[in-house]
């Protein structure tokens, strides 16, 4: 099968300029100018059905027509290069092997919304991927892609690059908006939406970097193609980023809607050292835990959201049977509880009270009441809170706990997990 | 304009209305701990989310603006259940301190567990330690322990106070309130942060374990620190004189005034309240000499009269613009036209302070305005004058209203002039350098102790009511001017002190159609002080 933007990870190589343009790269962003204006360019990315590859699976055409262009104020884009979510590692690759993939795409959305500045923000973490993307707005201005006048279609759009500093909340939307005007990042109040109202007030953008990336295929080959790459309303491919217990660990570019079964075992290896595969995180760590039983399912938005989970970031953690459920659910609180922003009650507090029952329970401390508990706490953290990290927390906690039961009680009743090769020794305590 | 039915009751509201604001007209209570009417809203305490049909989630009543047709619901059983796991969520953390802390009484944890919570506990983990007792500034303690974020404290000083001290720092349940390392709370509204704070975090170093906040009895007045009248409430304990040392006014609220002052008041006004208690002139004294001796009021105004019986001309009466609108008009009644007492004037000590762009006016006094619509303007040439006649031994005696004249700046009144009268009455509340020589003192009431009215600089008539006694013994000034008249055979047509006031509205031209502002619309309740405002015209309440 094709590879689109994969192609070009090639370890230790990054996409020049010069090699990009020589097979024919900003072609589509040029031709995008004369071959439509905004709104028929907005109606081609509709028509691809690309969803927001991100994590939220918003379709982008969709979220590029709510942007108002009467208010007198500019239009910004944001590209969210923050790629917090546990298990996800897939833009890393974009920016360190294929900046110029996103270059275009940014182009090609800032021309359909009237765009002339872009920003760019960048986990603080990733300080290689930062260098190559500067690098390469540094090699598009020279050729005048960006700049005033790219391709001499008077369009002027110049890229700002901003670095985070090691804050999962900013990855949220309008977390990140808040971190780029220099404040703390704290989620907004919802609505005002950001297409509306989002950096400094004005109607903004925020689009996934490898959402952008598939834009100059789109152009090139035709909306029609990319949608029948995938599924009925989950349009092209996108990148799965594998890890866990399999042979072959990595991001692997498949169609939107390739069963879990295939990522897994034809594409990844299968399980490596010979175990059997006990359960999968399919999306990143927000979404719920399947079980090795529920594995032959497509992974596109709508397939997953229709069994209670979610497509999420596209982030596969595989689990074989060494795992114990216990450590693991440990873990993901204790994430979601250190990155909770603190901003709102549910959030806050829950969380924190929730990794501190789980750290007892791992201590061999747990009590009967403990699961319910648990459970009841997690139904008023969902739906109650700012922004969606209360969701995903619970959410994910929901999974294990209705999934594992068994595993938890006998946790509980006995101090301890039962597994001979026993898991890696957890730290306990935020 | 939006209409919108909440809990099956319809109201019609102005457009941009928040839904917890519509429900409080319609009377309906909805818990919350961040909103604040007076802060941009925040939205995070959670404690408000309520049912909107057609939406999936619950939605926060505080942001929420109301839209036509909208369909709310407050008190469903989800609803129920979540307010109890919101405070259930709140109290997980925040330390068993009720025994020790001075929020309790008032405190919105307690009162909303009461009212929305009564679980039981199920928390088996250590709670999480935070700075405690931390100093802020002169005038504010912090508690992190005890603090619920509801960032309040941070939006005053960033919204009204605009000092920027206070911001959060750290994330998740280790975030706590800070303040900038190089700096301390140090504005002059620093005090308002411990109204704001629903719950024992920022608490008030002034009141700090002087008495339970159940103890306090309390009366609404108006603040004599400056020309602008702030609307107060102020606190007070009779019954317990073992807490605070005897005195009986514990402590100053703001009370909520749309036009005047809002939700606020300065540290200096919110602090003032010392000298209803301290520093006062208990009983009548008669001086001569260096001998003073303590006496009674029958003799000593008998005294009095007698002076005021001999040459009008050689008399001088100075009055305060402390002194209430009654007050100054009964003395303008009793001097000038009983008497024919030429030499009236008005002192203006306290009229150079500063004076900022929110709440403080540079003029110290609360009723300036109203004594220069009763006749009694300010003219530092005149008072010149009298002090050279003083200087040549042409004047007998001065009557000073509660002034100090020798801590007079840029008056020719010096200790050498005064030196040069016969005699002096002091008629006051606190003792001062003039108190203290005057040939007679008699000690009068301080404004919470009387009922009068006060004229702020925008002409804003504000009329209070006596809220305590006067202490010991002293006595009003309209007792005072009332037995005087009766010794001098001058006529005093008055009953009480709401006589005069009707008289004022109804003769004195300056008074007729002046608004006469309802006063202290709120109350000890700092839940009272920030409910979801109604606009004043709309809100009922006591007309004096």
């Amino acid at each position: 099968m094709e590879k689109l933007i994969s192609k070009y990870f090639i370890p230790g190589k990054t996409l020049s300029v010069g090699d990009y343009v020589r097979e024919g790269g900003y072609e589509a962003a040029r031709g995008a100018f004369t071959r439509f204006d905004p709104p028929a360019l907005i109606a081609e990315v509709s028509k691809a059905n690309l969803r927001g590859l991100g994590g939220a699976g918003f379709p982008t055409g969709k979220k590029w027509s709510f942007v108002p262009q009467n208010t007198g104020k500019p239009v910004y884009l944001v590209v969210n290069v923050d790629e917090g979510e546990p298990g996800t590692f897939k833009d890393k690759y974009i920016l360190r092997h294929a900046p110029h993939l996103l270059i275009e795409g940014i182009i090609i959305a800032a021309y359909a919304n009237n765009i002339h500045t872009a920003y760019v923000y960048v986990r603080g973490e990733y300080t290689e991927p930062y260098r190559k993307l500067t690098q390469a707005i540094e090699e598009a201005r020279e050729k005048n892609f960006l700049g005033k006048n790219i391709f001499g279609k008077g369009f002027d759009l110049d890229i700002v690059v901003h670095r985070g500093a090691g804050a999962y909340i900013c990855g949220e939307e309008t977390g990140l908006l808040e971190s780029l005007e220099g404040k703390k990042g704290f989620p907004r109040l919802k609505p005002p939406f950001p297409a509306v109202s989002g950096v400094f007030g004005c109607p903004t953008v925020i689009n996934n970097p490898e959402t952008l990336s598939y834009l100059p295929f789109i152009i090139s080959r035709g909306a029609e193609w990319f949608a029948k790459l995938g599924m009925e309303r989950n349009g092209g491919m996108r990148l799965f980023s594998v890890s866990g217990h399999v042979k072959r660990p990595g991001v692997y570019e498949l169609p939107m809607g390739t069963p879990l079964r295939e990522i897994i075992y034809d594409h990844a290896g299968g399980i490596r050292d010979g175990k059997k595969l006990k359960a999968v995180v399919p999306g990143g760590l927000s979404a719920p835990i399947l079980t090795a039983e529920e594995i032959d399912i497509k992974m596109d938005f709508d397939s997953l959201a229709a069994k209670g989970t979610m497509a999420g970031s596209g982030g596969v953690m595989v689990m074989d049977e060494s795992t114990c459920m216990v450590h693991a659910l440990h873990a993901t609180m204790r994430f979601f509880a250190h990155e909770s922003c603190g901003q709102c009650t549910p959030c806050r507090e829950g969380t924190g009270w929730v990794n501190r029952i789980l750290d007892r329970v791992m201590r061999g401390r747990g009590r009967k009441a403990d699961i319910d508990n648990l459970i009841d706490i997690g139904s008023f953290i969902a739906g109650t809170t700012i922004c969606a990290l209360g969701d995903g927390a619970s959410m994910a906690m929901m999974g294990y706990l209705k999934k594992f039961r068994p595993e938890f009680e006998a946790y509980i009743r006995d101090g301890k997990c039962d597994l001979k090769d026993g898991s890696v020794p957890h730290p306990v305590s935020v | 304009m939006p209409k919108l039915m909440i809990d099956g009751r319809e109201i019609e509201v102005p457009k941009g209305t928040r839904v917890i604001e519509a429900a409080k007209r319609l009377g309906i209570e909805i818990p919350y701990y961040c909103y604040h009417p007076g802060l941009t809203v925040a939205g995070n305490c959670r404690m408000c989310l309520v049912e909107i049909e057609k939406m999936p989630r619950l939605q926060i009543a505080c942001h929420m603006e109301a839209q036509d047709g909208m369909v709310v619901r407050t008190d469903t059983e989800k609803i129920r259940q979540t307010r109890k796991h919101v405070l259930e969520f709140l109290l997980s953390n925040h330390p068993v301190d009720c025994p020790v802390c001075d929020q309790a009484g008032e405190c919105w944890l307690q009162d909303y567990y009461m009212k929305h919570g009564l679980y039981a506990s199920r928390l088996a983990e250590d709670k999480i330690k935070k700075h405690k007792a931390v100093v802020l500034g002169p005038t504010v303690i912090l508690d992190s322990e005890r603090c619920i974020l509801c960032s309040r404290c941070v939006r005053f000083t960033d919204e009204i106070s605009k000092t920027h001290e206070l911001g959060i720092v750290n994330r998740g349940d280790h975030s706590e309130i800070t303040i900038d390392p190089n700096r301390a709370l140090e504005n002059a509204y620093s005090g308002n942060v411990v109204d704001v704070c629903p719950v024992g975090a920022l608490t008030d170093r002034d009141f700090r374990f002087k008495i339970r906040a159940w103890y306090l009895s309390s009366g609404n007045s108006v603040c004599s620190g400056c020309a602008r009248g702030c609307n107060i409430q102020v606190q007070y304990n009779l019954d317990r004189p073992h807490h605070g040392k005897g005195a009986r006014v514990m402590r100053v609220k703001p009370c909520f005034n749309a036009d005047i002052n809002q939700w606020w008041i300065c540290d200096e006004g919110r602090y003032g309240y010392k000298f209803h208690d301290q520093n006062r002139i208990l009983q009548p004294v008669s001086r001569s000499g260096q001998t003073a001796r303590e006496v009674a009021w029958e003799g000593v105004l008998s005294e009095v009269a007698q002076k005021l019986g001999g040459s009008r001309e050689k008399i001088g009466i100075f009055v305060s613009p402390q002194l209430t609108n009654e007050e100054l008009f009964l003395i303008r009644g009793f001097f000038k036209e009983g008497l024919k007492c030429p030499n009236l004037f008005l002192l203006s000590p306290k009229s150079e302070g500063r004076q900022d762009d929110f709440l403080i006016r540079a003029d110290k006094n609360p009723n300036s305005k109203g004594a220069e619509l009763l006749g009694f303007p300010y003219d530092p040439k005149a008072i010149s004058t009298f002090a050279s006649k003083c200087s040549l031994g042409a004047v007998d005696g001065v009557i000073v209203f509660g002034q100090d004249l020798l801590s007079l700046k840029n008056t020719s009144l010096d200790k050498s002039v005064l030196e040069k009268l016969k005699w002096s009455v002091f008629i006051g509340s606190n003792h001062n350098a003039t108190s203290d020589r005057a040939s007679v003192v008699l000690p009068s009431a301080t404004y919470v102790e009387k009922e009068g009215s006060f004229t702020n600089f925008e002409g804003r008539i504000q009329r209070f009511k006596k809220v305590l006694e006067p202490l010991a013994g002293s006595r009003t000034e309209f007792e005072i001017l009332r037995a005087l008249s009766g010794l001098l055979k001058i006529a005093f047509r008055y009953q009480t002190t709401e006589d005069v006031f009707t008289h004022l509205q109804a003769h004195e031209k300056p008074f007729q159609g002046l608004p006469c502002v309802q006063i202290g619309m709120g109350g000890t309740d700092i839940r009272v002080l920030a409910e979801p405002v109604i606009p004043a015209i709309e809100q009922k309440g006591d007309i004096l």
